[in-house]
């Protein structure tokens, strides 16, 4: 299988201007159809289709509990190492920023699970800088095998590796792999990853094609919301899931939405993203796609978190800590980033039980591969 | 009404529900027991079956409520007869939903998987309820294999879409020595009715009760209706035609 994804047939500016362009009369037949393609996708994501926003909720709820139910999937990330040898603009843990380093021992992992089960959850997200050196294939490896026995589903979202990587990884217990291509925008995207192998622009983009390759079972898209003009990189993102779709029929997708945020010292943002616009790309994913799954954060504030869980969102995380060892032993100075919404988990459970939903803690097993 | 005997098993209500999309498990617990539904398909990966104060089941301890363990998420014979055996041992039943559905985008069915399946399923002793497209002749291959039941689509699963496939329903009913299930798509009572009226030994019903405003009232909707299709089938529906019948007036010369 050479023929991997590309973007060669796609102009940003030209694609930016056909976003830009749409129409009201675009947004309201992309609405009523039954089925949409990745032009009513770029109408749903339009400015045009900002007053129709409370129309895209709706019917965004509507689809989500037609396909996923009152329920929602818990989850909740495992940073295991903040090394990492790449220079992104954007992340706390680029190897320019100066923070102290930690890589967690068997010990201290087995440390972590023992708090994270404490909260009961089974479905479980390793993080990790890239340091290949360090923290490889070899590392990944050992950290599964340890953690297998307490949960029922792996994800992890580290650097790009091989297909045989992949595979090796995938007979350990693995489930779900994330890769973000952070930007679609290939002539800046070494701006924003002047060093490291995440500068490599075409290697993360067929990222998706090794995963496909190797078998695995859910994987994970998205871009970095604020490095660019968020309209035009979500499309992107949405035509390399409609490719993922037909190509590897048998994968599961899953999308998040990780959204900067202006910031002290922090990088300057091309595109803002407003809470409205955030829900209308969700509400625009949602139609666009009745079957993907639609993650969340912790970066989000609690009160748009405890209101769009009802209107798209399928799968959430709580009570997140981003520094390696956070959950036995909290140390701030070794944070990726600051979490916007820190309740505890038994609180979080009760407004989603509030709003009449179920939160899922278990929904896979070991048994299934 | 008659009763339904799947394998060794009988029931009297024929409508099966599902358990998962419910806001809660105790809104499921009384929907299913306003459904009167006396089977109950759970899905394997959604419950831990070693721990007893497991959430879903210890809402479906009821006596007249029996456990289908489902494979959902497997992807191969393989892998569903690996399933079905932890399944068996952790429900302690031999019903068993077969349910391989590689393409989690529809999840529709894999009639290859599911026929080997069936087969190794069946040799170890399963009473097999395989979900399956609405195909004629891969019923009778699964009758062939052992299956005790088979369960064809009405249309996409989750779709409420309703019995989109009723022409090849109408010929597996006619064929069928084994019960047939109409599963998934069904949407509104009205869709079980059809069903039911077409001559379907039993529906399935999930995702029209769970995500219902009121899935106990849609519940007992949905068992009334299931009832009202068996009896009329029972009672034999009359024919029926848009047009008067008109007195022979193409053979009348005979009479002359």
């Amino acid at each position: 299988m050479n023929n991997r994804f590309n973007i060669d047939n796609l102009n940003w500016d030209e694609v930016k201007a056909s976003i830009y362009n749409k129409t009201a009369l675009d947004v309201e037949q992309a609405l009523s159809k039954d089925r949409r393609d990745l032009e009513d996708f770029k109408a749903l994501i339009s400015p045009a289709a900002e007053p129709y926003l409370e129309q895209m909720a709706q019917l965004s709820q509507g689809l989500t509990q037609k396909r996923f139910g009152k329920t929602l999937q818990m989850y909740i990330p495992l940073y295991l190492s903040n090394e990492c040898q790449n220079i992104c603009t954007y992340c706390g843990f680029s190897l320019d920023v100066k923070i102290p380093r930690k890589t967690l021992s068997d010990e201290e992992i087995l440390e972590e699970v023992k708090v994270i089960k404490g909260l009961g959850y089974d479905h479980v997200l390793i993080v990790t800088g890239e340091a290949n050196k360090t923290v490889g294939v070899e590392y990944f490896k050992n950290a599964i095998r340890l953690i297998k026995p307490y949960f029922s589903h792996i994800a992890i979202e580290v650097q790009p590796l091989e297909v045989d990587d992949y595979k090796e990884l995938i007979d350990e217990g693995l489930n779900t792999v994330l890769v973000y291509q952070e930007t679609y925008r290939e002539e800046d995207y070494k701006k924003h990853h002047p060093k490291g192998r995440k500068s490599n622009f075409q290697y993360r983009l067929e990222t998706h094609d090794r995963l496909g390759e190797a078998g695995i079972h859910k994987m994970g898209l998205g871009v970095l919301i604020g490095l660019e003009d968020w309209r035009v990189d979500s499309f992107f993102c949405a035509a390399h899931l409609n490719y993922l779709e037909r190509k590897f029929w048998q994968t599961k997708y899953t999308v998040s939405f990780p959204r900067l945020r202006p910031c002290a010292g922090g990088i300057e943002l091309k595109s803002v993203m407003t809470d409205r616009q955030l829900l209308q790309l969700i509400c625009a994913y949602r139609i666009f796609n009745e079957e993907v799954e639609l993650s969340l954060s912790t970066r989000e504030s609690e009160n748009f978190r405890n209101n769009v869980i009802s209107l798209g969102i399928t799968s959430i995380s709580a009570d997140s800590k981003t520094d390696p060892g956070g959950y036995a032993n909290p140390n701030a100075n070794l944070e990726q980033f600051e979490i916007d919404d820190n309740r505890p988990t038994s609180e979080f459970v009760k407004v989603i039980k509030e709003k009449g939903y179920d939160p899922v803690f278990k929904d896979w097993d070991p048994v299934l591969q | 009404m008659s009763k339904l005997k799947v394998g060794n098993t009988e029931f009297t209500s024929r409508l099966f529900t599902g358990t998962g999309k419910f806001s809660s498990s105790l809104l499921m617990e009384e929907a299913l027991l306003a459904s009167g539904s006396e089977l109950v398909t759970v899905a394997l990966k959604r419950v831990d079956a070693n721990d007893s104060s497991d959430d879903i089941l210890s809402h479906l301890r009821h006596s007249h409520i029996q456990l289908l363990p489902n494979t959902s998420g497997v992807r191969t014979a393989k892998e569903a007869v690996f399933a079905a055996e932890l399944a068996r041992e952790a429900m302690e039943t031999n019903l068993l939903k077969l349910e391989i559905h590689p393409d989690p985008k529809y999840l529709l069915p894999d009639p290859i998987e599911t026929l080997n399946a069936t087969e190794e399923l069946a040799k170890r002793g399963f009473t097999v309820f395989p979900y399956i497209h609405a195909d004629p002749v891969l019923c009778k291959r699964l009758e062939d294999a052992g299956t005790a039941a088979v369960m064809p689509l009405g249309s996409p699963i989750g779709s409420n879409k309703g019995v989109k496939t009723r022409e090849f329903i109408e010929i597996i009913v006619e064929q069928s020595n084994v019960p047939v299930v109409v599963d998934a798509g069904i949407g509104a009572p009205s869709h079980a009715a059809e069903a039911m009226e077409l001559g379907a030994d039993a529906v399935l019903v999930n995702t029209a009760i769970a995500v219902s405003e009121n899935p106990v009232q849609m519940a007992e909707a949905f068992k009334l209706a299931v009832e009202a299709g068996r009896m009329a089938y029972e009672a034999k529906l009359a024919k029926s035609s848009n047009k008067a019948e008109a007195s022979s007036p193409l053979t009348s010369f005979l009479d002359a």
